[in-house]
């Protein structure tokens, strides 16, 4: 199981997985803004995306879980 | 002369205009977001009025908003800084109809400009060079791969009514244009509301030049040297210098002929830029865009020529002839300019937060135009930059020391910054041999994986 977390202070732009994904190594999940850019957040490793913690539109503080990944 | 200018901006730069403003006796109003009533530029100003809330479509791009503090404070004048309205023909149109005074071009330069194709479509009628590309829109994927197709790989995907690189991506076979292409018009959309997407032939080992012009009262247009700005991380600038170390005399004096044409062909006035691409290997350039405004990296052209490019943009929207002799024009010296942004100095990703020690390098030959003091905190509602730092010295060997000794002076703490990347590009071989192309950084930082 992998939990990815927030590297940084940032706006949530779009989620563009879903839970129950299917989703792969280097999988897009979800597209943070902060500062005029955007930071995509990946998949780290293949697997079922389990839990989702973010929703557009969410303010997200450094450390901030994203989603898990079993 | 002006009685009073209103300051549409934020940051460094509206700190900067201010301070000309203020030197030269004229009111400076300020307009600030609720973010950052505690930053200089508030307090510098004779008199500051909140906007509205911290996103800029509730504050710095709400028009109507600006329009009404300047009708409250009574001001004469508006200067856009850049970025937000700066650049929005239909706003500086608004505030000429309101009867004030816009410190800018002619809307329909900005507009003529504004568009990427248009403006290449025009400068190509005028006689300046301009890259293989797209004389319409590109507006679906089989229309993008029947015009890579005519062009050859590789091309360069870009937004029409673009800026600050953002959608912008090189593209070397039919896959990445299909991942490209759909990317560069999402986010067309989403930022610029605009789809229209064009492709050009991509230069590989290119410089990204620019020569900054000034439309005078009087119609002339003259050119004032140039800027190379190719150390770039994601399409945006990182550092700049003047005078050029990639470019000839032969080169410069071309480039600076195309840009007084370009100006002259849209009946330019004030202070604008126009952006070229040298190709490295045939010593050629073609034109890039035109930024109708004043740039972020103006301060290299004020120091090695002397002028200060705020006061001509005021004297000139005031209908006055500028304070210099524009056939006199003189570089002496050289100048690099280092742009200090709140991001992580190894993947540069944004670093908000609160600024608790902020220290300046001070001393002969440096100049640091900051937007932010110790105890205000960097929020993620603007771009990540938070000062410019620049220095002016005999030659470039001694603009980069003294720049090296600046950047380890320079002290910022809380959020994270670029300064330790600054030191390490201000030692790498290619930045101080001068021989670097927009790549440099791409090298310094190689992707992982």
């Amino acid at each position: 199981m992998a939990e990815i977390r927030a590297e940084m202070v940032a706006n949530v732009w779009k989620v563009v997985a879903s839970e129950g994904d299917q989703v792969h190594d280097g999988d897009t999940l979800v597209i943070l803004e902060s500062m005029k850019m955007e930071i995509p957040v990946l998949a780290e490793g293949d697997g079922i995306l389990t839990k989702l913690a973010v929703a557009e539109g969410d303010v997200i503080q450094e450390g901030d879980l994203i989603a898990v990944i079993g | 002369m002006l009685e009073s200018v209103l300051v549409a901006n934020r940051g460094e730069i509206a700190r900067r205009v201010i301070r000309t403003v203020r030197r030269m006796g004229i009111r400076a109003i300020a307009v600030y977001s609720e973010a950052d009533a505690d930053l200089p530029f508030v307090r510098e100003a004779d008199e500051a009025v909140l906007l509205g809330p911290p996103p800029p479509a509730r504050s710095y791009l709400d028009a109507e908003a600006v329009i009404g503090a300047a009708r409250r404070t009574g001001a004469s004048a508006i200067h856009p800084g850049y970025g937000f309205l700066a650049e929005n023909a239909s706003f500086a149109a608004r505030v000429m109809a309101e009867g004030l005074i816009w410190i800018g071009p002619p809307p329909p330069a900005i507009e003529q400009m504004g568009d990427k194709i248009s403006a290449r479509n025009l400068m190509e009628q005028a006689g300046v060079p301009v890259a293989a590309g797209s004389r319409e829109p590109v507006t679906d994927a089989a229309a993008a791969q029947a015009e890579a197709g005519r062009l050859g790989y590789p091309v360069m995907i870009k937004a029409a009514a673009g800026g600050g690189g953002i959608g912008m991506s090189a593209a070397a076979n039919a896959a990445e244009l299909r991942a490209g292409f759909e990317t560069a018009r999402s986010r067309a959309e989403r930022f610029f509301g605009n789809p229209a997407i064009l492709l050009e032939r991509y230069i590989e080992h290119a410089r990204h030049v620019e020569v900054q012009i000034l439309g005078l009262a009087d119609g002339r247009v003259v050119a004032l040297g140039e800027r190379d700005c190719s150390v770039q991380r994601r399409h945006q600038k990182v550092a700049e210098e003047t005078p050029s170390p990639g470019i000839t005399p032969g080169l410069r004096h071309r480039m600076q002929a195309a840009a007084v044409r370009a100006g002259e062909a849209v009946g330019y006035r004030g202070a604008g830029t126009v952006e070229c691409l040298v190709d490295t290997a045939a010593h050629d350039f073609v034109f890039l865009e035109m930024n109708t405004r004043l740039q972020v990296e103006h301060p290299v052209t004020e120091l090695v020529t002397g002028i200060d490019l705020v006061e001509q943009q005021l004297l000139i929207a005031a209908g006055q002839p500028v304070s210099f002799d524009p056939l006199a024009v003189t570089v002496s010296g050289h100048a690099i300019e280092l742009r200090v942004y709140a991001e992580d100095p190894r993947r540069f990703l944004p670093s908000p937060g609160v600024i608790a020690e902020w220290t300046e390098p001070a001393g002969p030959g440096i100049r640091v135009d900051a937007g932010y003091a110790a105890g205000n905190e960097v929020t993620t509602f603007y771009d990540p930059l938070l000062a410019k730092l620049c220095v002016h010295r005999g030659s470039r060997e001694e603009a980069l020391a003294l720049a090296a000794e600046a950047v380890s002076a320079f002290v910022i703490t809380g959020p994270k910054t670029n300064l330790p990347f600054l030191a390490e590009l201000l030692e790498s071989s290619e930045f101080t041999s001068g021989a670097y192309d927009t790549s440099v950084i791409a090298r310094l930082r190689p992707a992982p994986g």
